[in-house]
């Protein structure tokens, strides 16, 4: 109830007098950028802070160290990448190899597995629903996943490339991000292969480089488009339907290797998760 | 003799990689005939890491021959050969299908309306109803609206700097029906070759950059 009050305190009392900013100044801010990451509201949500996404960090904390599941325990003994329970900088070496899976994993792959094997979750009960609808209330696995991410805020993106396995991740990555199919004959590089390009006043940062920084280290954010808390294993499934393709599967090598690809091109940058988008 | 080796080098390439001892050299990251998808790993993805949606089924991942050829040297980061672009924009130029009646230019409202319409071939889409063209998304083609993409050429003022004789509205057509006519890894969506737009369609939005009434050329 308190959540609720302060929610509702801060919307109000942030995003009122910014959009009446943008009101006022709409074609000053036009004038500065044509796109709509470079608006002036965006900005100064990102820079007043209180993002709606505090409220997912916060549960999902509480979730963290909570008994849960058929064993009725709580993921404190997660190993992350960095060992048993260290949550700090994990999500900033997300993805990478892990010896007990066999498998490069991602943020939300590897708190499956934990839900599983810590938790006794079986695979179908971990990523029930992962992605909430548009407005809807995000599920404990994604707000799991935001708080994870969030305590690697300030932390710089370290995605490690030592195992063959990683390599081959960032490899297929590679190739799905250069692979033309569908009836709209588009990849990820059709529109995130080139710098200074836009879709409508979308900015379409070039994902093939270091600034893939520019979107990879964004994320996971509050939409304002979508209305709930989002991870980049939504952004991933959000650009496919734009491109026309079938749906990959949640915590797929599809999903997680275009990550590692976007994420190992990140590298050196600084993580501010979760910011406030479009 | 040639042909032999490079077989049985790609053999243990691939011997490579199925062992799971990939080392990220050039030849691991290659299947059969330097098919750099061809590889058991990345096959694997294309199998079973996506699942039909919708309209959108995983039969879309099946690379036509222009869009194999595209994304490979574009993974490699290599300038398309010659003549391998020389084909590809031969073939779509031969398959260009033109108005049955002669008549290019429909009714450049309906042809606005498609141009602003970015629906179409999502799984989110319901199938049946029409796609749209979504051309401002790349294009700029009408004054004072800032939410036009770059991503393609700008078509303000198309047929004000080009007119419209015979071949221009042919060229136009054959542009939209498919681009690859005349860049063989051009990024605009084939409207006409894979039916994303009807014929009565494509000469809504012919209309819309050819009209002299049409915002496009005001």
């Amino acid at each position: 109830m308190r959540l609720r009050l302060k929610r509702i305190a801060a919307l109000a009392g942030l995003s009122l007098p910014a959009m009446m900013l943008i009101g006022a100044c709409a074609t000053t801010a036009q004038a500065e950028s044509v796109t709509q990451e470079g608006n002036a509201y965006l900005k100064l949500m990102n820079e007043m802070g209180g993002n709606p996404a505090d409220f997912n960090i916060d549960d999902g904390k509480k979730l963290w160290s909570e008994k849960r599941g058929p064993k009725n325990a709580s993921l404190e003994q997660c190993n992350l990448g960095l060992g048993p329970g260290v949550v700090k900088g994990a999500y900033a070496q997300l993805p990478r190899y892990f010896p007990d899976t066999g498998k490069v994993q991602d943020l939300e792959s590897r708190l499956v597995t934990c839900m599983e094997t810590l938790q006794g979750f079986s695979a179908k009960e971990a990523d029930k629903d992962p992605f909430a609808k548009e407005g809807g209330n995000a599920s404990p696995l994604e707000n799991i996943a935001m708080y994870v991410a969030h305590e690697s805020d300030g932390m710089k993106i370290a995605i490690p490339q030592h195992d063959a396995l990683e390599k081959l991740s960032y490899d297929n990555g590679k190739k799905l991000f250069f692979y033309r199919a569908g009836p709209f004959s588009f990849s990820c590089a059709a529109c995130h292969a080139e710098s200074g390009k836009r879709i409508k006043i979308s900015a379409l940062p070039n994902l093939t480089n270091k600034e893939a920084a520019v979107s990879y280290a964004t994320w996971p954010a509050y939409p304002n488009s979508q209305g709930v808390a989002r991870t980049l294993e939504w952004r991933m499934l959000a650009c496919e339907r734009q491109q026309r393709w079938p749906a990959p599967k949640f915590t797929s090598s599809a999903v997680i290797d275009l990550i590692t690809y976007m994420g190992v091109n990140s590298n050196g940058a600084t993580l501010h998760t979760p910011s406030f988008k479009r | 003799m040639k042909k032999s080796v490079l077989l049985a080098l790609t053999a243990v390439a691939g011997a490579v990689v199925l062992s799971g001892c990939a080392g990220m050299d050039k030849s691991a990251s290659e299947g059969a005939n330097g098919d750099p998808f061809a590889t058991a790993s990345f096959q694997k993805i294309l199998k079973n890491d996506f699942v039909s949606k919708g309209q959108a089924s995983v039969d879309r991942l099946k690379q036509t021959k222009a869009q194999y050829e595209c994304s490979k040297y574009d993974y490699l980061g290599q300038p398309l050969p010659a003549a391998v672009g020389k084909e590809i924009e031969a073939t779509a130029q031969s398959k260009i299908v033109y108005p049955k009646d002669g008549q290019y230019l429909g009714d450049w409202k309906a042809g606005l309306k498609i141009a602003e319409d970015g629906k179409g071939l999502q799984w989110s889409d319901k199938p049946g109803t029409p796609n749209g063209g979504n051309c401002l998304a790349c294009h700029k083609m009408i004054a004072n609206d800032p939410s036009q993409g770059n991503i393609g050429p700008e078509l303000y003022h198309y047929a004000k700097l080009r007119g419209n004789s015979e071949a221009i509205l042919k060229y136009t057509w054959a542009r939209i029906y498919n681009s690859e006519a005349f860049n063989a890894c051009s990024y605009m969506p084939p409207f006409g070759e894979h039916k994303i737009l009807t014929e009565q369609q494509m000469k809504d939005v012919m209309a819309l950059l050819m009209d002299p009434n049409s915002p496009v050329n005001q």
